[in-house]
């Protein structure tokens, strides 16, 4: 099974990578753009998708800062 | 007192942890994939950027066969000091609260900071004077110390704290200056700044080494 994780910086914790995004923004002429948070995405083939919550408690997320979220994908080719 | 100084692929700060350990007793490097500390009385987790950061600074350094032995050491009192790098691998290891975030200003910083000693009457302060100041370098690009407010009001109300940042040097953002923290048994302790690299009056100030002298009056008393 295809697998999609997303990790990003839980709410109210300082991103500063999203803060330099948010700022570069606007001095390439896009305005308008507000709360830009920056993350991580790991896609992996997984033989049992139920792993993948443990697999992101203990590795591919660091559940005291950030937030996680599993998408499973279909077994495209 | 014999020290053990993991290395990892991509450490770099093992050697001066090397020669700091060894002003105050026997040291040897020791990979990261040996398992056997071989009885070593204290380990030194060093700074660098090990496996290269991947992942977040310290995720899969804390997999490796030596930190297992390490937590074991630890789980048994054995003395665990992590510096920058060592003491994002004790946070994503479980062995001491909170994690490291990127630092505020965005930037890798290296400069000389002063660190308030906020206890004495540790293993691994012990040789510092009651409201010494240190005068240490920092270096990192994640040192902003951040855990939630209810684990850092137990932090400071159990005495984990050990170590500020003075106010003005605190350039990473880290909360309430915390520059390091120890485990609630006193045996674990990790902070950002470097003191193997202010050892030698040669490169400046030589206030680093309180914390290796305080390491070795702890190994000696439990001896004596």
């Amino acid at each position: 099974m295809r697998a999609r994780v997303l990790v990003r910086p839980k709410a109210g914790i300082l991103d500063p990578q999203g803060v330099a995004v948010e700022q570069a923004l606007p001095a390439l002429g896009f305005g308008g753009v507000a709360n830009v948070h920056v993350g991580r995405l790991v896609e992996l083939d997984v033989d049992d998708p139920a792993s993948l919550d443990e697999m992101c408690r203990r590795l591919l997320a660091n559940p005291l800062v950030e937030d996680y979220e599993i998408q499973l994908l279909d077994d495209a080719p | 007192m014999r020290t053990a100084v993991l290395q990892f692929p991509g450490s770099c700060d093992e050697r001066d942890a090397l020669a700091a350990a060894r002003l105050v007793g026997d040291a040897d490097l020791h990979w990261h994939r040996d398992r056997d500390l071989r009885g070593a009385d204290v380990v030194v987790v060093p700074g660098g950027f090990s496996y290269g950061d991947y992942l977040r600074a310290g995720a899969i350094a804390r997999f490796s066969p030596a930190m297992e032995s390490v937590v074991e050491l630890a789980g048994e009192g054995g003395l665990v000091l992590g510096i920058c790098n060592g003491f994002q691998v004790l946070c994503e290891a479980g062995l001491l609260p909170g994690a490291l975030l990127p630092n505020a200003g965005r930037r890798f910083t290296f400069r000389q900071v002063d660190l308030e000693v906020v206890r004495t009457d540790t293993a691994f302060t012990s040789a510092c004077e009651p409201g010494e100041r240190l005068s240490v370098p920092a270096k990192h690009s994640w040192g902003r110390y951040y855990a939630p407010e209810e684990t850092l009001d137990a932090l400071e109300a159990g005495g984990q704290v050990l170590l500020r940042y003075d106010s003005a040097h605190n350039f990473n953002g880290s909360l309430r200056d915390i520059a390091g923290v120890m485990n609630a048994a006193g045996n674990v302790f990790g902070l950002m700044p470097h003191p193997e690299h202010a050892v030698d009056a040669r490169t400046g100030s030589t206030d680093g080494l309180r914390i290796f002298e305080s390491l070795r009056l702890a190994v000696e008393g439990a001896r004596a």
